[in-house]
C-alpha cells in the first residue's frame, strides 16, 4: 500500500466552542426514600455517595434502604394496592398517569440535566432521546388504563398485585418508565429500586409523583445496593417481580422465585448481531452501526456488539468505520456537542477494560479513536476490533461498552448462523437494500427486536424482549400489559 | 442502457440519510466558533442575481456588495464569487477589476438545459470569452430521467472543453431528480465526466439545496477524493436563507469530508438573502443582542 494514500483531515481547521447545558438544576445533597407517599430516611439512617462519572467526585449522597424500610415499602404497596389503585377505575387511574406524563415533559430539561450529570450520559441523548421516551410510555400506558378489557377482549383482566421493579443504571428514568407505567395502568402498585449508581432521577421521578398527588403507597423507591434488589425480589409480600439487567443476576432471580407463586419477567444482556449485506446502502449502514454500537457509550442491552459484515465490502466498511470513529466527540456529557459521554462507573470501566485486554491477547486487531480523554473521571475511546472470530470471548461475552467486535460472513445462510451463534437474542439488525431478504432473514434470527436499515429505534407502541438468555417477558406495546394483569 | 461508472456508486437509504442530516443540525456553535463560522459562509458565498430584470445597476451594486458584504466594523471578508447571467458578466468583470473575485455565469440554457448541445455550449463559450472564470452549468435532467446516462456524461464533458479554463460548476437541479440514488449517481457521473465542483440546485425549483441532498454529494465528493486524491467542491444554491442554516451545512462538511474542505475553493453557497441574516448574527456576537432588523442592508 502506498503511504501517500489520501486521507481525510478531521482535526484543525474551524472546530467548536464549548457549549455546555447552563441551566441551574435541583440537585440535592441528600436523598431520601420515598415509601408511602413521604420522602423518608432510611431507618438505619445509613447512606452511600453517588459519583459524577464524568469527574469521579461525589455528586451526591444517597439513601441506603435496609429490611426494615423494605417491609415499610411493601406494606404500603400492599394498602395502597387493595384500598385505593386496585378498586380505583381504569379511567380514574389514565388521569393520574397523563398527569404525570405531562410533568415529565414539563420538567424534562431539568431531568435530562441530571440525568447525564448522575449516569455521564450525553445531554445531546438524554434530551433527545431517554426524555421524551419517558413521557411517551406514560403516555402511551395512559391511554390503555381503562382499555384492558378492549386489549384482552372476554377475559376480564385484573391487576396482580404489589410489583417489584428492579431497572438498570443505563436508561435509569426510561427503565423507571418502561416498569412503572404498565404497572400503573393495569392496577398494580410497586416497589422500585433504581441501580446504586443511578438513583437521583427516580427521587425526581418521586416528585412528580407527589406533585401529580399520585396516592400514597402507589409508587415506593427504595435506594441501596444490590443486596436490598435482591431482598426486594424475594420479599413474600410482592406478586410480581420484573428485573432488567445482567444475565448473571437474571439467573439468579429465576433461581430463587423458582417454586414461589411470584411472576417473574426478565429482561437481560445481548450480543445483538447487525448484518451488514454487500448491497446495503453504505453510508447509512456506517452510521447504523456506530450508532448500534456506540449510542450511550456502548451502555444498551439491545446494542449492536457484533458487526457482520459481507466478505467482499470488509476491508472498505472497515476503513470507513476507522474514519468515523474520529468524529465521536468524547467528553464532557453536559456539552451539547458531546457524541459520547462517560462510562457510567469504576467498575464498568474496569470491566470493559478487561474484555478489551482478552480481545488483544485472543489475538484480534484494536481500532481505537484518537481522541483525547479527560484526565478525571471514568472514559472509553470508541473502538472496534477485526479479525474477531465466533469462538473469543468478545464475540460472546456483553461488553457493555463503546466496542465493536467485527467479523465476516460469505452467504446469507452463514450470516443466520453466525447472528445465531451465542447465548442472547434480544436485538439484531439487517442492513440490505434488498427489501425481500429483511423480511427472509428476520424470520430466521432468534432475537426479540430486529431493525431492518436501521437500528436502536424504540418506541413504547412496541413490545420489547428476548429469546433465549436475552430473558423473557415483553415490555412495551399492548404485549407489555401482559404481564401486569392475571385473567 | 450500457452507461458504466469507472467507481460503482453504493445505494441510498432515504430515512438513513434524512436522519444522519438531521444530527448536524444538533450541534450547539456558539462564540468564537459562530464568528469563524459566519465570516467562512461569506468567504464561500457565490452572491447571487439571476433575474429577467438585472440591470447593470443591479450588478453594480451586487458587486460592490462581494467587495464589502457588510460595515466594515465586523472585519468580514469579501464574497467568493458572483453569479449573473451571461449578458452581465463582461460588466461584472469590469466592476470587480482589482478585488481578485472572481465573476461565475450560469449557461447551457440555464435554467432548463432545454436547447440543441450546440447553442448550450455556444452560450458557455460566450461567457468564457466576456471574462467569466467559473461556469454554472445545468444537465438535461430530461435526458438524465430518460435513461440517457451517457449523452449526460457526453454533454458534461463537452461543456468542460468548451470552459477551457474556467471551472466548471455542474447542476443537477436535484429537485427535478427527486430520489437520493439519483443524486449519488449524477454526482459522480458528473465528477468522472469533469466537473469541478458539483451544485444542487438553479434556484428556480422548489425544493432547491437540502441538507440531506448536500450530504449526499458531499459523500461522493469524499469517496472520489480517497479513491482518486482528486477533491471536488460542492455548492449547495438555493433555500439557505439563515445563518443558522449556513452553520449546518460547514458543520456536515467538517464532519463528513474533514477540514480540508472548509475552504471557498471546495465549498460555496449559492445564495442571495443569506448576508443579511449572517450580519445580523455576527452584530448579535460583537454587541451581545439583537440589532432591529432596520440597521441591516437588505440588497
Amino acid at each position: 500500500m502506498s503511504k501517500k494514500r489520501p486521507e481525510l483531515k478531521f482535526e484543525g481547521g474551524w472546530d467548536y466552542a464549548p457549549a455546555p447545558e447552563s441551566s441551574p438544576v435541583p440537585l440535592k445533597k441528600r436523598y431520601e426514600l420515598f415509601i408511602n407517599g413521604k420522602f423518608v430516611s432510611p431507618k438505619e439512617g445509613k447512606y452511600f455517595r453517588s459519583v459524577n462519572p464524568a469527574t469521579g467526585k461525589q455528586l451526591t449522597r444517597i439513601a441506603r434502604a435496609g429490611t426494615k424500610d423494605l417491609d415499610t415499602a411493601v406494606k404500603s404497596a400492599r394498602r395502597a394496592y387493595e384500598n385505593v389503585w386496585g378498586p380505583m377505575s381504569g379511567a380514574e387511574r389514565g388521569k393520574y398517569l397523563f398527569r404525570i406524563a405531562r410533568l415529565i415533559q414539563e420538567k424534562s430539561r431539568e431531568l435530562a440535566i441530571l440525568e447525564s450529570m448522575d449516569g455521564g450520559k450525553p445531554i445531546k441523548e438524554s434530551r433527545d432521546v431517554d426524555l421524551p421516551l419517558v413521557a411517551a410510555h406514560f403516555f402511551y400506558y395512559a391511554g390503555w388504563a381503562d382499555k384492558l378489557e378492549y386489549a384482552f377482549p372476554g377475559r376480564s383482566p385484573q391487576p396482580v398485585g404489589v410489583a417489584g421493579q428492579v431497572i438498570p443504571w443505563n436508561f435509569p428514568l426510561m427503565m423507571a418508565a418502561w416498569k412503572i407505567a404498565p404497572a400503573l395502568a393495569c392496577g398494580n402498585t410497586v416497589v422500585l429500586k433504581p441501580a446504586e449508581t443511578t438513583s437521583v432521577t427516580a427521587m425526581h421521578l418521586a416528585e412528580i409523583f407527589e406533585e401529580a398527588e399520585l396516592p400514597a403507597g402507589v409508587v415506593n423507591i427504595i435506594t441501596g445496593e444490590g443486596d436490598i434488589g435482591a431482598a426486594l425480589v424475594e420479599h413474600p409480600g410482592i406478586d410480581k417481580v420484573a428485573f432488567t439487567g445482567s444475565t448473571g443476576v437474571g439467573k439468579q432471580i429465576a433461581r430463587n422465585l423458582a417454586g414461589t407463586n411470584k411472576r417473574l419477567t426478565l429482561e437481560l444482556g445481548g450480543k445483538a448481531a447487525n448484518i451488514v449485506f454487500e448491497d446495503a446502502p453504505i453510508e447509512q449502514a456506517v452510521e447504523g452501526v456506530i450508532n448500534g454500537i456506540y449510542f450511550n457509550q456502548g451502555h444498551v442491552c439491545c446494542a449492536g456488539s457484533r458487526l457482520l459484515i459481507q466478505e467482499s465490502i470488509h476491508d472498505d466498511f472497515v476503513a470507513r468505520l476507522e474514519r468515523r470513529i474520529e468524529t465521536l466527540r468524547v467528553g464532557d456529557p453536559l456539552d451539547k456537542n458531546t457524541d459520547i459521554g462517560a462510562i457510567n462507573s469504576k467498575a464498568q470501566l474496569d470491566r470493559i477494560n478487561e474484555l478489551i485486554g482478552v480481545g488483544l491477547d485472543e489475538g484480534a486487531e484494536l481500532y481505537a479513536s484518537g481522541c483525547e480523554l479527560p484526565d478525571e473521571g471514568y472514559w472509553c475511546r470508541p473502538s472496534f476490533f477485526t479479525g474477531v472470530s465466533a469462538s473469543h470471548r468478545i464475540a460472546r461475552e456483553e461488553i457493555f461498552g463503546p466496542v465493536l467486535s467485527v467479523m465476516t460472513f460469505r452467504t446469507p445462510a452463514e450470516a443466520v448462523a453466525r447472528a445465531n451463534d451465542t447465548c442472547y437474542g434480544l436485538s439484531a439488525g439487517i442492513w440490505t437494500d434488498k427489501g425481500s431478504r429483511i423480511f427472509k432473514i428476520a424470520d430466521q434470527i432468534k432475537a426479540g427486536v430486529i431493525w431492518g436499515n436501521t437500528f436502536n429505534k424504540f418506541d413504547p407502541t412496541s413490545p420489547f424482549g428476548g429469546f433465549k438468555e436475552s430473558g423473557f417477558g415483553r415490555e412495551g406495546g399492548l404485549q407489555g400489559l401482559g404481564p401486569y394483569l392475571k385473567f | 442502457m450500457s452507461f458504466v461508472l469507472k467507481s460503482p456508486v453504493p445505494r441510498v437509504d432515504q430515512v438513513g440519510v434524512i436522519e444522519r442530516a438531521a444530527k448536524f443540525t444538533k450541534r450547539s456553535i456558539k462564540n468564537v466558533a459562530k464568528e469563524q463560522g459566519l465570516k467562512l459562509a461569506v468567504a464561500m458565498m457565490d452572491l447571487t442575481t439571476l433575474e429577467g430584470a438585472d440591470t447593470k445597476g443591479k450588478v453594480t451594486h451586487l458587486c460592490r456588495k462581494a467587495r464589502q458584504p457588510m460595515v466594515t466594523r465586523f472585519d468580514c471578508p469579501p464574497c467568493a464569487a458572483i453569479c449573473v447571467y451571461p449578458n452581465q458578466v463582461a460588466h461584472a468583470v469590469t466592476e470587480l477589476e482589482g478585488s481578485g473575485i472572481p465573476v461565475a455565469s450560469v449557461a447551457t440554457g440555464f435554467p432548463s438545459g432545454q436547447y440543441p448541445l450546440k447553442l448550450r455550449l455556444a452560450d458557455v463559450r460566450d461567457a468564457v470569452g466576456s471574462g467569466a472564470s467559473e461556469i454554472d452549468m445545468v444537465i438535461s435532467r430530461g435526458t438524465f430521467l430518460e435513461g440517457g446516462l451517457q449523452e449526460v456524461s457526453d454533454e458534461i464533458s463537452a461543456v468542460k472543453e468548451a470552459c477551457g479554463k474556467a471551472h466548471l460548476k455542474v447542476i443537477f437541479e436535484t429537485g427535478e431528480l427527486q430520489t437520493y440514488d439519483n443524486v449519488r449517481l449524477v454526482s459522480q457521473l458528473a465528477i468522472e465526466a469533469g466537473a469541478d465542483f458539483i451544485k444542487t440546485s438553479t434556484g428556480k425549483v422548489s425544493p432547491a439545496a437540502t441538507l440531506p441532498v448536500t450530504l449526499v454529494m458531499v459523500e461522493t465528493v469524499r469517496d472520489h477524493y480517497l479513491a482518486t486524491g482528486k477533491k471536488i467542491g460542492v455548492k449547495p444554491a438555493g433555500g439557505i436563507r439563515t445563518a443558522k442554516e449556513a452553520l449546518q451545512y460547514l458543520v456536515m462538511v467538517k464532519e463528513t469530508v474533514g477540514s480540508d474542505w472548509l475552504t471557498p475553493d471546495l465549498f460555496r453557497f449559492g445564495a442571495s438573502s443569506l448576508l443579511g441574516d449572517v450580519e445580523l448574527q455576527l452584530a448579535k456576537l460583537v454587541d451581545g443582542n439583537y440589532q432591529s432588523p432596520d440597521y441591516f442592508s437588505k440588497g
